[in-house]
């Protein structure tokens, strides 16, 4: 293994340890916010935005996305659009306000 | 015949077969677990009263699971990078590390399940416990299949580190995949099904 590649791994795992201290911080500013009385639109976008960053960071440096092939982005994109159809299904089935046998 | 393309990259791809089939496995758990979040949206949004998850759900073990799960996939990728760097007796440490957080994830999660059950509080009885234990049952299932697969790498599977330590080192990575989708999919369903 040559020198080079040992001092990446190196840097990588500087790395891998700053992400699970951030990892632990959001940890605990999700249930501290939880703890604020917000209205339920207020905490559901906190809650679900602090969510976002945490599986990012996850994804990014754990999963090595940041650093991936382009094939794997392509795959991810695709699924990326039909998971967010899937959740607006529900959405659409609410637009008018009123339950789905309304 | 030996199974192409596990340590040298296709031309086509630029990847080994074992990379872009993981990823694609990862693919179909998103659509997997983004039909029950779906599933729940609709659920809750349609529900004329809906319980916060803090009233029923006990948020100290939840939160306490959380800590240990991201843990777990520090130990994890630490595993991995132990490979890079040659060090077997190391990796063995960190994936045997990450096995035994993932049996306290279980275990914790077992507790969590009978507490729940010794008050009557069932899958049958709301929608809001239906959707729950869907979701964190099915997470649950995750985390033991990860478990066994990283078991066997821990284990029996280990011997391939003496006759092909790339294709081991990249089946470990692949399986180190699989286990972080498992505690990104965690990280979601804890504020959504404990704090909101």
């Amino acid at each position: 293994m040559s020198t080079d590649h040992a001092v990446d791994i190196d840097k990588q795992v500087r790395v891998y340890i700053s992400v699970f201290v951030a990892l632990m911080v959001l940890t605990v500013i999700t249930v501290a916010v939880s703890r604020l009385d917000l209205s339920v639109p207020v905490a559901v976008t906190v809650a679900l935005l602090v969510a976002t960053i945490k599986g990012t960071l996850v994804a990014c440096y754990f999963m090595h996305l940041i650093s991936e092939k382009k094939l794997i982005y392509a795959v991810l994109i695709v699924t990326g659009a039909f998971f967010l159809a899937l959740l607006a299904l529900p959405v659409f089935t609410h637009q008018n306000g009123y339950w789905i046998d309304s | 015949m030996d199974i192409p393309y596990t340590v040298e990259i296709r031309r086509d791809t630029g990847l080994t077969n074992g990379k872009i089939g993981i990823w694609l496995f990862l693919a179909s758990e998103v659509m997997l677990f983004g039909a029950l979040f779906a599933s729940y949206i609709l659920i809750r949004t349609g529900a004329p009263s809906w319980p916060r998850g803090d009233t029923i759900l006990d948020v100290r073990l939840a939160t306490f699971n959380t800590i240990v799960l991201i843990a777990s996939s520090v130990t994890m990728v630490m595993a991995w990078a132990s490979l890079m760097r040659s060090r077997f007796g190391t990796f063995r440490i960190y994936m045997g590390g990450t096995i035994l957080l993932g049996l306290v994830f279980l275990v914790v999660k077992y507790f969590e399940y009978t507490h729940k059950f010794h008050d009557g509080l069932l899958p049958s009885t709301n929608n809001f416990l239906a959707i729950y234990f869907t979701l964190t049952g099915l997470h649950g299932l995750h985390v033991l299949g990860g478990m066994v697969v990283n078991a066997y790498f821990w284990g029996p599977g280990a011997k391939l580190w003496k006759t092909n330590p790339t294709w081991f080192t990249n089946r470990v990575e692949h399986s180190g995949l699989f286990w972080h989708f498992v505690d990104l999919v965690w990280i979601f369903l804890f504020p959504t099904l404990y704090l909101l």
